[in-house]
C-alpha cells in the first residue's frame, strides 16, 4: 500500500507519516502542494492519497478534481485532512468525489477510523 | 500692467497715509492702513489654501470610493488581532500539552531505569551463585512484578509520545493563521502606499489595490485556514467537530 501525503506544512506531513506507520503503513511519500503531487500521482504506483486543502499554487480541492478527471487516477481513494471547516467546502469536496474528510485538529483514532471505513467501503464495492 | 500700476499707486497712497497717521500719533488709523496693505496678499493665500483643500477633499473622496480600505480597517484589522491572540493561545496549549506529557513520562522512564538496574545487579549475583534460596525467591518475585509493570508502563510511555506527536499539529494550524495575517498586512501596505501617493501629489487616481488572494478561484474553493473564534470566520456556516463533518457527509449519502 503506497500512500501520498500532501500538505504544505512539513510538520503535519511528519505527523501523518508517523500515524500511518503506527497503523502499519510504511510505504509513504510526501508532496508540499497539489502541483508537485499531481505529477507524482501520474507517475503511478499510489494506492491512496491524503491531502490538505489550503496550500499554495494548487490547493487540495483542485488536486482532488484533477485526480477525478484523470482516467488513470479517477478511482484513487482520497482522504482530505484539513482545517477547512465551512459546510460549503465539505459539500464541495463531497461533490468532487472525496472518500473521507477529516477536520484538523484530529486524533490518531479518527485517522484510523476513516482509513478503515474507506477501505471497507471499497472492498464492499468489490 | 495697468493693474500692477494701479496696485502700486494704491500702495504708495496707502503708505503716505500710513506715515501721516503715524506722525499724527494715531495708532488706530495706522493699524487700519496696515490691514488694507496686507489685504491683497491674504486673498492670494486664501485662494491657494482653498485650492489645496479642494484637492485634498477630492483625493479623499476618490479614495473612499475604494471601500476595501474601509473593510480592512473596520473588519479585518480587529480580526487580525483576534487571530494572532488565538495563535498565542494555541501555541500555549500545545506547549502545555507537550510538557504535561513529558512531566508524566520522565518519572516512568526513571523508575524503569532504576528498577532494571537493581534487577540487573541481583541477576549478576545470581549468576555468580551468590544468592541464597530465599534471596532467589525474592528476585523471582521482583522480576515477575517488573515484567508485568514494565509492559504497562512502556505502553503508557508510547501513548504519551503519541500525545507529544499530536500536539505538534499547532505548527500547521497556527502557520495557516499567521500566513493569512501576513497577506492582510501586505494588502494594508499596498492600500496605504496608494493613499500616500494620492496625498503627496495630484497624481493619477490609485489603481484599486489588488487583493492578495488568488481571485481566479471561487470563494468557497479557496482555502481559508482554521476557523478563529470571535472573527468573521464564525459568521459563515462552519462545522465545529469531526462529528459535525460526519453528520453532514452522511446526510449527503456518505
Amino acid at each position: 500500500m503506497k500512500i501520498l501525503i500532501v500538505d504544505d506544512f512539513s510538520t503535519m506531513r511528519r505527523i501523518i507519516k508517523n500515524l500511518l506507520r503506527e497503523l502499519g503503513f510504511n510505504n509513504t511519500m510526501e508532496a508540499d502542494d497539489g502541483s508537485t503531487a499531481l505529477p507524482m500521482l501520474k507517475g503511478g504506483g499510489f494506492d491512496f492519497l491524503i491531502t490538505d486543502w489550503n496550500m499554495p499554487n494548487m490547493e487540495g480541492i483542485a488536486l482532488l478534481k484533477a485526480v477525478r478527471a484523470d482516467p488513470a487516477l479517477k478511482s484513487l481513494p482520497v482522504l482530505m485532512v484539513t482545517a477547512e471547516a465551512k459546510r460549503d467546502q465539505i459539500v464541495e469536496a463531497a461533490q468532487a468525489g472525496v472518500n473521507g474528510y477529516i477536520v484538523k485538529p484530529f486524533t490518531a483514532e479518527t485517522l484510523k477510523e476513516k482509513i478503515d471505513k474507506i477501505f471497507e467501503r471499497l472492498d464492499a464495492q468489490g | 500692467m495697468d493693474n500692477d500700476e494701479e496696485r502700486l499707486s494704491l500702495q504708495l497712497e496707502l503708505a503716505r497715509r500710513l506715515v501721516e497717521r503715524l506722525e499724527a500719533g494715531d495708532p488706530g488709523g495706522a493699524d487700519e492702513i496696515i490691514r488694507q496693505l496686507r489685504l491683497p496678499y491674504e486673498r492670494e493665500l486664501f485662494d491657494e489654501l482653498g485650492k489645496l483643500t479642494r484637492d485634498l477633499h477630492e483625493a479623499l473622496n476618490s479614495f473612499r470610493g475604494d471601500s476595501r480600505l474601509i473593510e480592512l480597517t473596520r473588519d479585518e484589522i480587529p480580526d487580525a488581532k483576534e487571530r494572532l491572540n488565538y495563535v498565542v493561545s494555541m501555541t500555549e496549549q500545545a506547549t502545555h500539552r507537550t510538557l504535561n506529557a513529558l512531566d508524566e513520562s520522565m518519572p516512568i522512564a526513571e523508575s524503569l531505569h532504576e528498577r532494571s538496574a537493581t534487577l540487573h545487579e541481583q541477576w549478576n549475583r545470581f549468576r555468580n551463585r551468590e544468592l541464597s534460596v530465599d534471596e532467589f525467591r525474592e528476585l523471582a518475585r521482583e522480576l515477575d512484578d517488573f515484567l508485568t509493570r514494565s509492559g504497562q508502563e512502556t505502553e503508557r510511555l508510547k501513548s504519551l509520545m503519541s500525545e507529544i506527536l499530536m500536539a505538534q499539529d499547532y505548527q500547521d494550524l497556527t502557520g495557516q493563521i499567521i500566513r493569512r495575517v501576513i497577506r492582510l498586512v501586505q494588502e494594508v501596505e499596498e492600500n496605504l502606499v496608494g493613499l500616500i501617493r494620492l496625498s503627496s501629489a495630484r497624481m493619477d487616481l490609485p489603481k484599486a489595490a489588488k487583493p492578495a488572494a488568488d481571485e481566479s478561484a471561487s470563494p468557497e474553493t479557496r482555502g481559508h485556514g482554521p476557523i478563529v473564534p470571535n472573527t468573521q470566520d464564525a459568521v459563515a456556516e462552519v462545522v465545529t467537530s469531526q462529528d459535525d463533518v460526519d453528520a453532514l457527509l452522511s446526510s449527503l449519502g456518505f
